[in-house]
C-alpha cells in the first residue's frame, strides 16, 4: 500500500511542479511588465477573488454541477437501455443509430435555443436535456460496441453449451460491455460539465458558472471572471476523477477486482 | 454404440452470389468410445469444419452426423461433448473456478455442487491453488489447461479440440500432450483432435485421419498401435518415427492426388 502511495506521489509531482512553475512565470510576467487587468490578470488576483467571492462561486458550481450530474446520470441510463434494445433487435439498430448520429451532428447552440423556447426561461431543463443528449450518444455508441464485439471463441463456446440468447446476454455480452461503459463515462464526465457551461450561454436563468464567466468578463471584471473559470476547472476535474475512481473499482483488471472475485 | 458417426457428409460454403467452396465432400467416419482420433491435413482441407460439424456449430449441406447415438444437434443441446480451441477463450471477468463452472451453471447445477466439481477439475489439471486467480494472471499453457478443465467439467463422454496447443511453445506443447493423454485416460474420454503437427498427431492418437483440400476429403486413415501408456520415451522409439514417416507420406500422397485430379479435370 505504501509503495503504491509513493508511486502515486512520484507520478504526481512532475506535473504539479510544472504547473507551479507556469503559474510563477505568469505571475512574474504580469507584475514584471506591469500588464493591466483588462489584458491579463495575475494568478494572485484571481486567487484573491476566488477566496473573497467563494460563496457565490460555490453556488454557481452547484447549479452547473447539478445540471451536469443530471445529464450524466440520465444520459448514461438511457444510453445503456437503448444500447440493450438495439443489440437485441437488429432492425431497431438500423433505424435508431443513424438518427442518433444525425442529432449529435446538430450544433449545441441550436439545440439549446430550441429547448429554451420549449421550456420557461428560468427552467434548468433545457441545459439538462442538452447534457443528457451528449452523454446519451457517447454511452450508446460505446456500450453498443461492447455488447456486440464478443470474441468469436466466446460465442462458439456458448453455442456449444447450448446457451440461450438471454443467457449469452447475461453471461457474456453484459460483462463484455462493462469496460466500454466506463470508457464512455470517462469521456462523458468532462463533456457533461463543458456542455452544462456552454448551454448557459444561450439564454435561460443566469445562475451558473458559464453565464457568470461570460458576464463578468464582458463587464471587464476579469479577475472575478477568472475566479469563476478556476471554479469551472475544479468542477470538471472533480467529475473526471469520480469517473476514474468508479472505473478502477468496477473493471476487471483494475486494482479492486482481485478481492471482489475472491468470494 | 459409436461415439461419433459421420455418414455421407458434405459442406458447401456459399461466400457470394456465385462463389461456392466445397469445404467437405463424401465424408464417412466412425469413432468408437475410448479412441483418440486426430484430423490432420494442410490448410483448407476442412478439418476444422468437420470438427465444427460434429459439434453442431454448423450444419452439413448433405449427410448426417450422430454423436453419442443422437443427432448432433440433440447432443449439443444435452452438452454431450466439451470443446477447446486454439485460444483458451477464458472469460476474463470470471475467476478460474468460475470459468470452469460456467457450463455447469448453464446446466442449472447449484453453487455448492459446481464449486466442488470445479475443485475436482483443478486437481485433475494439477492447478489446485489457482481457483481464485483471474485468467490474465496465468501463463498460456496454464490457461489452456483451465480450458480443458472447463471442457471436461460436465464429464462429457466426448472432447472436441481444435488445435488447442497451436499457440504454445514446443516444450510446453509436449508437456501438455502428455497431460492430455493422462487426463483422457483418467476420465475415460473419447477425443477428436484437429492439428497441423504430424508428431503431435502420432503421439496422441490411436488413429490419424489424413485429409486433403479442394474439395476437403479423407484420403487415408492410419492406425497408430503405440499402446495405451505413452510417455516421453515413446517419442524416441523407432515405431514412433516410422509412424511419423507414414503419416508424412500419406499427406504427400494427398497432395499428389490433388495435382492428378487437377490434370484430369482439364
Amino acid at each position: 500500500m505504501t509503495t503504491r502511495l509513493t508511486a502515486l506521489l512520484r507520478s504526481l509531482w512532475p506535473p504539479a511542479a510544472f504547473g507551479a512553475v507556469m503559474l510563477g512565470i505568469w505571475q512574474l510576467v504580469v507584475r514584471g511588465f506591469d500588464l493591466q487587468p483588462y489584458f491579463l490578470v495575475a494568478p494572485s488576483d484571481i486567487y484573491a477573488k476566488f477566496v473573497s467571492d467563494f460563496s457565490n462561486i460555490w453556488d454557481a458550481m452547484v447549479v452547473s454541477g447539478t445540471n451536469a450530474a443530471f445529464g450524466l446520470l440520465f444520459g448514461a441510463i438511457i444510453g445503456v437501455l437503448v444500447a440493450f434494445m438495439l443489440s437485441r433487435f437488429r432492425i431497431l439498430d438500423e433505424l435508431v443509430m443513424p438518427m442518433s448520429i444525425a442529432i449529435n451532428a446538430i450544433p449545441a447552440f441550436v439545440l439549446v435555443s430550441v429547448f429554451n423556447n420549449m421550456f420557461s426561461s428560468t427552467s434548468e431543463v433545457p441545459r439538462r436535456l442538452m447534457v443528457t443528449l451528449v452523454v446519451f450518444f457517447v454511452v450508446l455508441v460505446n456500450v453498443s460496441k461492447g455488447l456486440r464485439q464478443v470474441q468469436p471463441v466466446h460465442s462458439e463456446l456458448m453455442k456449444s453449451y447450448a446457451a440461450s440468447g438471454w443467457e449469452i446476454m447475461r453471461k457474456v455480452r453484459v460483462p463484455n460491455a462493462i469496460p466500454y461503459l466506463f470508457t464512455a463515462l470517462r469521456i462523458s464526465a468532462p463533456l457533461s460539465v463543458i456542455y452544462a457551461y456552454v448551454s448557459e450561454y444561450f439564454g435561460g436563468s443566469q445562475n451558473g458558472l458559464g453565464h457568470r464567466i461570460s458576464s463578468n468578463i464582458s463587464n471587464s471584471k476579469n479577475a472575478l471572471g477568472w475566479a469563476y473559470v478556476l471554479g469551472a476547472c475544479l468542477l470538471g476535474l472533480a467529475f473526471y476523477m469520480i469517473s476514474i475512481a468508479m472505473e478502477a473499482v468496477a473493471t476487471p483488471g483494475g486494482a479492486g477486482s482481485r478481492n471482489r472475485e475472491g468470494s | 454404440m459409436s461415439a461419433v458417426v459421420v455418414s455421407g457428409v458434405s459442406k458447401v460454403f456459399s461466400t457470394g452470389k456465385s462463389a461456392k467452396v466445397d469445404a467437405l465432400q463424401g465424408i464417412d467416419l466412425a469413432i468408437e468410445p475410448g479412441e483418440f482420433v486426430s484430423l490432420i491435413g494442410p490448410s483448407g482441407c476442412g478439418k476444422s469444419t468437420l470438427l465444427r460439424l460434429i459439434a453442431n456449430l454448423t450444419e452439413p449441406t448433405t449427410g448426417s452426423i450422430t454423436v453419442n447415438g443422437k443427432p448432433s444437434r440433440q447432443a449439443r443441446l444435452d452438452q454431450d461433448y466439451g470443446m477447446a480451441f486454439q485460444q483458451a477463450g477464458l472469460f476474463e471477468w470470471r475467476s478460474v473456478a468460475k470459468n470452469i463452472e460456467l457450463p455447469l451453471e448453464l446446466k442449472g447445477w447449484d453453487r455448492a455442487k459446481r464449486r466442488a466439481r470445479a475443485m475436482e477439475m483443478l486437481d485433475l489439471v494439477k492447478l489446485p491453488d489457482f481457483a481464485h486467480h483471474m485468467p490474465w494472471q496465468l501463463s498460456g499453457g496454464m490457461q489452456q489447461r483451465i480450458a480443458i478443465a472447463r471442457a471436461l467439467a460436465a464429464h462429457p463422454p466426448l472432447l472436441l479440440m481444435d488445435e488447442p496447443f497451436g499457440a504454445l511453445d514446443e516444450m510446453t506443447r509436449e508437456h501438455m500432450q502428455a497431460e492430455l493423454l493422462r487426463i483422457c485416460k483418467e476420465t475415460d474420454t473419447t477425443v477428436v483432435f484437429v492439428t497441423h503437427s504430424i508428431p503431435e498427431a502420432v503421439y496422441l492418437s490411436t488413429r490419424v485421419v489424413v485429409m486433403s483440400p479442394r474439395p476437403g476429403r479423407i484420403t487415408d486413415i492410419i492406425e497408430v498401435p503405440l499402446g495405451g501408456s505413452r510417455d516421453d520415451d515413446t517419442r524416441e522409439t523407432g515405431d514412433f518415427f516410422s509412424k511419423i514417416t507414414e503419416v508424412r507420406e500419406a499427406l504427400r500422397g494427398a497432395e499428389y492426388a490433388v495435382g492428378a485430379r487437377g490434370i484430369e479435370d482439364r
